[in-house]
């Protein structure tokens, strides 16, 4: 991991202390765009990944929304699920899943996720296609930054920033979607009676969806993201990463096509300056990685084309590994490196974690009992000698539907329930329960005995659950 | 709002706020360097290589410190926190707990106030007022009653048909409103070990529990004198005094021979909490019926 310091370099306007200040304002960078295979995959990410996210909150499901978060009712809807918050167990699985995909990925071939996935990458993407297709290409962009407000000017820059906002608003009322019933939001949407969060929060999600990846864009990724710092310690030597190969570059220079340039002590990189140009972060790839690089390949694409070009082969900008590049490996010992410890390690946590999860939804009971003892009266003498406990029990049905469920006790002898055995609960609730048990005052020692309440559902005998309580007799 | 003890204390914690703002100022101010023609070390070096220029602070975060002090300025003559000035909003965590409790009452008073009107008994009778009752009952009687309301010992069986103050719908609301003190004295001292015994059994006799007949006679003789006052010569009780009926099988404390010996002997102090007050009546009225509904046909 060389990372080589960026050079300072002059800003705009050259204040006093330049000579010796570290600081440099930022430049606005105008990226080239690029076509090519890491481009096309990246688009092929963009719209998967947008169709989910954009896509979602209209599928229904058994006549509600198919994925909903609804945190006034406590509810989480994914599709046929209905999570309570006493799943919160299965979301801490889910992020822990993501971190370790997050670690495996990045361990094979570096910042897959944010050159590829990354929503900030994602929309910059969206973003920079709007600019491109409202105010040209990059040489056309510049020009634009350059000439003075006149009318043109003004109306390309107008729609560029009505088009994202338009875009930027639809997001942040899409994600607000997913918290808030999207046939109630429309509504609210045509008569523009949003409640005060729901418009704080659609305009706090479309504001900074605006301003990152219009205007903030790669500063994102140097300054603000946390994940971009700590990629780093996920790689190591034989990790792919985007390389430059010096030794075959190098001396760069301009040639003419067709001329032979290795007889003129040239390498192959014609310093044409593409792969800066396209660079969403605005580096110089040839000097090596940089901890700017968030692993577009942007860069490979633009090369490969150059190459295409001047009929050289094409890899001189290339996935590669620090060992590959050393000790001039090919694709075959790259790929043999992929299975090391690092990487058997993250995919096993990754792999068992899944299919935890997996299991862990498959096998998921849609009822939960919570046994309460009262606290107070500990052991109550009925008349005819016998001994009642009293507890509470919350039934929860998590279900859609209303179900019924029939209590029983067991664990001492002549144990039983005095009153109803049957408890209605209706769709998606919870039902507390008053239980008096009583067990005649020989069955069990003084103080502490268990006993177990069983609950189950009547339509359906493998929807049941055994408490573990306790029952007490004076001493 | 929270007094000092004296007027000194007051005066203190105002000059301390006041101090505090002022050191925040000075140290502002003091590391306010101008901008310097040329950029200079400190001359200071840490780890061999590191050194400080005297560049001034960032304008922006100067400007975010100076925005600090503004606001606490702004926060301390609206909201208290400069002595005991109450700030302008006369704002206090009581104030907002009985705003809050207001507007709760405007809102639920109507559903609570609606059975006020009607007789405890139709009350009763009403699924919805019971189910409402029950969840009160939960919150506020459970802890001492049971969830079943079916008492512990001390604290009596809400769902049979005895009642040692009464059963009567008003007088179980009038219990719930201004709580009860029951007290049963100590006769230890008066009726010696052996004559608290004797009593015991005579009193195990009345409800027709297991006794020695000897000394339920002997007992008998003793009862008349001493405790035919509160629990009448037949042993009913009296519900203007609490005084629990002895001829039945609802024992508060219990009716082993042993138990009840401790009661005659030390006596008896109990109370039901007064919840008039913390409730208010309409809710008490849909309690009251509640626990109506549980001892109903017995």
């Amino acid at each position: 991991m060389n990372s080589t310091a960026p050079q300072p370099q002059s800003a705009g306007a050259p204040a006093p202390q330049d000579q010796n200040s570290f600081y440099a304002a930022r430049k606005k960078l105008q990226v080239r765009s690029t076509t090519g295979t890491f481009a096309t995959w990246r688009w092929v990410l963009v719209w998967f990944t947008q169709l989910i996210f954009y896509g979602l909150p209209w599928l229904e499901w058994n006549d509600r929304q198919a994925v909903l978060f609804h945190l006034t009712e406590r509810k989480f809807y994914v599709f046929g699920w209905v999570f309570w918050p006493q799943d919160v167990f299965y979301l801490a699985i889910l992020l822990i899943i993501s971190a370790y995909a997050l670690f495996f990925f990045t361990a094979i071939a570096g910042r897959l996720w944010c050159g590829y996935a990354c929503p900030q990458t994602v929309y910059t993407e969206i973003f920079m296609w709007i600019e491109e297709k409202i105010e040209g290409d990059r040489n056309a962009r510049i020009k634009l930054d350059k000439a003075p407000l006149n009318a043109r000017k003004f109306a390309l820059r107008g729609a560029k920033y009505a088009t994202w906002a338009l875009v930027a608003l639809w997001t942040g009322f899409t994600f607000v979607a997913y918290f808030s019933p999207i046939d109630e939001l429309l509504q609210s949407a045509a008569t523009f009676s949003f409640g005060p969060w729901e418009l704080f929060w659609i305009l706090f999600y479309g504001a900074f969806t605006y301003l990152f990846a219009g205007h903030l864009r790669e500063q994102v990724c140097k300054y603000m993201c946390p994940y971009a710092r700590f990629q780093g310690v996920m790689f190591d030597p034989d990790t792919l990463i985007i390389t430059y190969d010096e030794a075959r570059g190098e001396p760069r220079g301009p040639r003419k096509k067709g001329t032979d340039h290795k007889a003129a002590g040239k390498g192959d990189c014609i310093d044409c300056g593409i792969c800066v140009q396209v660079c969403p972060t605005g580096i110089d790839i040839r000097n090596g990685l940089q901890y700017e690089c968030i692993g577009c390949a942007a860069c490979i694409d633009a090369c490969d084309q150059v190459m295409d070009k001047m009929q050289y082969p094409r890899g001189l900008i290339r996935y590669s590994t620090e060992n590959a590049m050393k000790k001039h490996w090919g694709m075959r010992e790259i790929l043999a490196h992929v299975l090391r410890p690092r990487t058997l390690i993250y995919g096993t946590i990754l792999a068992s974690l899944c299919v935890a999860l997996a299991w862990g939804l498959a096998t998921r009971s849609t009822l939960r009992v919570d046994v309460i003892r009262d606290r107070a009266s500990l052991a109550t003498e009925l008349a005819d000698g016998s001994i009642q406990n009293v507890y509470r029990l919350q039934v929860m049905n998590m279900t859609e539907a209303p179900r019924s469920f029939v209590l029983q006790v067991s664990g001492l002898e002549g144990i039983q329930i005095r009153g109803e055995t049957r408890v209605e609960v209706p769709a998606a609730a919870t039902h507390s329960v008053t239980l008096q048990v009583v067990a005649p005052a020989n069955a069990g020692r003084p103080g502490a005995n268990t006993i177990y309440v069983e609950v189950e559902a009547t339509d359906d005998p493998s929807v049941a659950t055994r408490e573990e309580t306790t029952f007490l007799f004076p001493r | 709002m929270a007094d000092f003890v004296s007027g000194f204390w007051n005066v203190y914690v105002m000059g301390l706020v006041a101090l505090s703002l002022l050191f925040c100022v000075f140290i502002l101010v003091s590391n306010m360097t101008k901008r310097p023609e040329k950029v200079e070390l400190h001359g200071h070096v840490w780890d061999e290589t590191l050194a400080e220029y005297n560049n001034p602070l960032p304008k922006w975060w100067l400007y975010l410190f100076w925005i600090t002090i503004i606001f606490s300025l702004v926060y301390l003559a609206i909201y208290p926190g400069f002595g005991n000035k109450q700030g302008l909003y006369k704002w206090s965590s009581v104030g907002q707990y009985e705003a809050e409790m207001a507007k709760a009452e405007e809102r639920y008073g109507p559903i609570f106030n609606q059975y006020l009107k009607q007789d405890l008994l139709a009350v009763a009778a009403n699924p919805e007022a019971n189910a409402m009752g029950q969840r009160m009952f939960l919150t506020y009687c459970a802890q001492c009653h049971g969830s079943a309301a079916t008492g512990a010992k001390g604290f009596p069986n809400l769902t049979d048909a005895e009642w040692n103050w009464g059963g009567e719908p008003e007088t179980i609301k009038t219990t719930i409103m201004g709580g009860r003190m029951g007290v049963m004295p100590p006769f230890g001292p008066a009726l010696g070990a052996e004559g608290v015994k004797d009593v015991a059994n005579y009193v195990r006799s009345l409800s027709g529990l297991a006794h020695d007949s000897l000394r339920a006679q002997r007992g008998k003789e003793l009862f008349d004198q001493q405790c035919v006052a509160c629990h009448q010569a037949d042993g009913t009780g009296n519900p203007m005094l609490g005084a629990p009926n002895l001829t039945n099988d609802s024992w508060l404390y219990g009716s082993s021979e042993a138990t009840i010996i401790e009661t005659i002997t030390n006596g008896r102090q109990n109370q039901m909490p007064a919840f008039g007050e913390f409730l208010g009546e309409a809710k008490v009225h849909l309690l009251a019926a509640y626990v109506l509904s549980l001892s109903k046909g017995k």
